[in-house]
């Protein structure tokens, strides 16, 4: 029978009694890039970690490829929020990516020359070849990002979890990153990316979810990117500036929503 | 003899105090060692009190014990909402009064007192020896710290890997199914063993010292964690050897002397150190202004 890479059924997570998800249920298609797009706070991330593990649910069942998270986490490449580590941290960008084998490597063993010779196959995929040797604080954020990318990589998984990988990067590396997506896709890997541009939505993903604590739609982006599901997800908090077009509230999607906030209707 | 016995002692505090510090500092809880040092305090007596004796291995795991349980509270406090800093304040202090009133009633039927818990005295070292069948193996202190430096050389170096995602990534960590708490308390409890092995005999100042400063200083003059923890063991061995020697020169405290040197260490790292000095940033920057006027 086949397995969906990712399905979650009833999931529920709260932090402090407010609740963040409640009874979250989809099955993520194979072969597909998803895009996950909701207002602040409507627990985007806190998605990706429930689903991984990383925070405690209330309720809910997670499989990956049909089995618990925990038997199946060599199959999952996890990028985590830029923000979330300490860039300044004594280490250079091959060590970072060579972070991805880890845990392939078990208890004991040390990552050796096979690593390494991974690791800088993946940096050469993200265009970081010449930056091996170089320490993490002394590169851009875009650069950061790619080697994020590129430890994610390195994990060798067949289902990629992303979290906001297109936050405070530029116009190349963005680039960079959806080429690498697709050529993910074509090898028909699977990927989930928390995004927070609407306005790129319809350009990069094939499905799309709308999340706000609920999940308002989840399909395959052009049934499912419409002007009035947008609204339900946002809670009419989205400027139209013509109700006709939805390419009108992209475009106002995208300047109010570079600053984390929505402009109030 | 004796000189040889205090330096080797504040040698290896050093070195079990830094290399623990080092994953201290970058994962921003410093404070945490000056936190475990104090807490313990209640755990030593307890330990006193059962076991009779201030020399038992008891008495370092009854201190090691409540050192984790400090770490243990800090943290489910912090979860509860409380800020990080505030529950180490609350949590050290309580546990360390909480000592000073357990001394305070048996101190008047048994030996023991604040000071030589807290406050040992490292020029006393080398009169505190240990003995097997009858035969003087050197200072107690030596074995200790030597025997709580190994086990932390041993344990850092076989999960090397795990407390380097730990401390740079703990989320990644736990994706990869790295038991990100278990290493937690285990570097916590490093750091316990460490500093109740340390400053029984040669007291507080130099113990929480030896976490932070040298691991600081090696953090401005490296740009790799193994490098990071080399130096810092070296800064660490030097400021004590150093110390040690300017302390008898001026007569004055040896754990002073040679924490006052690894601060005077510090400030020269801060200031010219290769990478991140201040000096040398400021020279950098002159340079490329007067560069862009000369282009102009």
């Amino acid at each position: 029978m086949h397995k969906s890479p990712l399905s979650i059924h009833g999931l529920s997570v709260a932090y402090q009694k407010k609740p963040v998800l409640r009874d979250i249920t989809f099955e993520v298609p194979e072969g597909n890039l998803i895009g996950i797009v909701g207002p602040n706070g409507a627990g985007k991330s806190t998605l990706i970690k429930a689903a991984l593990g990383l925070i405690p649910r209330l309720h809910g069942e997670v499989t990956i490829y049909g089995k618990p998270y925990a038997k199946q986490r060599k199959l999952v490449g996890y990028v985590p929020q830029r923000e979330s580590v300490d860039w300044d941290f004594p280490t250079n960008a091959l060590d970072v990516v060579m972070m991805g084998r880890y845990g392939h490597l078990g208890w004991i063993k040390r990552p050796g020359s096979a690593e390494k010779k991974l690791a800088l196959e993946c940096l050469a995929k993200v265009g970081m070849a010449d930056y091996a040797g170089r320490q993490i604080s002394q590169l851009s954020g875009g650069q950061q990002q790619r080697i994020f990318l590129a430890r994610a990589l390195a994990q060798d998984a067949t289902l990629y979890v992303m979290d906001e990988p297109f936050v405070g990067v530029d116009a190349a590396t963005e680039k960079a990153i959806i080429t690498l997506l697709n050529e993910l896709k074509t090898q028909g890997k699977t990927v989930l990316v928390v995004h927070h541009d609407l306005a790129t939505v319809k350009e990069y993903f094939d499905w799309v979810m709308l999340l706000n604590v609920r999940l308002v739609a989840f399909g395959p982006t052009e049934p499912t990117f419409t002007a009035q599901k947008l609204q339900e997800t946002y809670g009419g908090r989205l400027t139209m500036l013509d109700r006709e077009s939805p390419s009108a509230l992209i475009v106002n999607g995208r300047s109010s929503d570079v600053d984390g906030s929505i402009h109030l209707a | 003899m004796s000189t040889f016995w205090i330096v080797l002692t504040g040698a290896l505090v050093a070195s079990a105090c830094s290399i623990v510090g080092c994953f201290l500092v970058l994962r921003k809880m410093a404070m945490i060692g000056d936190a475990i040092s104090h807490a313990v305090l209640p755990g030593i007596v307890i330990a006193f009190l059962i076991g009779g004796s201030r020399d038992s291995l008891l008495m370092l795991l009854g201190a090691a014990a409540i050192g984790l349980l400090a770490v243990f509270l800090i943290q489910w406090f912090h979860q509860s909402g409380v800020p990080s800093d505030a529950s180490i304040g609350v949590v050290f202090t309580a546990l360390f009064a909480a000592g000073v009133v357990l001394v305070s009633m048996y101190t008047r039927d048994i030996d023991l007192d604040l000071d030589c818990v807290l406050y040992g005295e490292i020029a006393y070292v080398p009169w505190n020896t240990l003995q097997i069948a009858g035969v003087d193996i050197g200072p107690k202190a030596v074995w200790g710290v030597g025997l709580a430096l190994l086990l932390s050389v041993v344990l850092i170096a076989a999960f090397y890997k795990q407390f380097k995602i730990c401390s740079f990534d703990p989320a990644m960590a736990a994706a990869v199914g790295i038991p990100v708490a278990l290493f937690h308390y285990l570097l916590m409890g490093l750091v316990s063993v460490s500093t109740v092995a340390s400053f029984e005999s040669v007291g507080a100042i130099l113990v929480v010292g030896m976490l932070v400063v040298p691991p600081a200083t090696a953090y401005l003059l490296t740009e790799k964690l193994g490098r990071m923890i080399v130096y810092s063991v070296l800064i660490g061995c030097a400021s004590s050897v150093i110390g040690y020697f300017a302390a008898s020169m001026l007569d004055a405290s040896i754990a002073g002397s040679m924490i006052s040197i690894a601060g005077g260490i510090f400030l020269i790292a801060l200031l010219f150190s290769p990478s991140h000095g201040v000096v040398l940033r400021k020279i950098k920057q002159k340079q490329m202004v007067r560069q862009a006027s000369i282009a102009e």
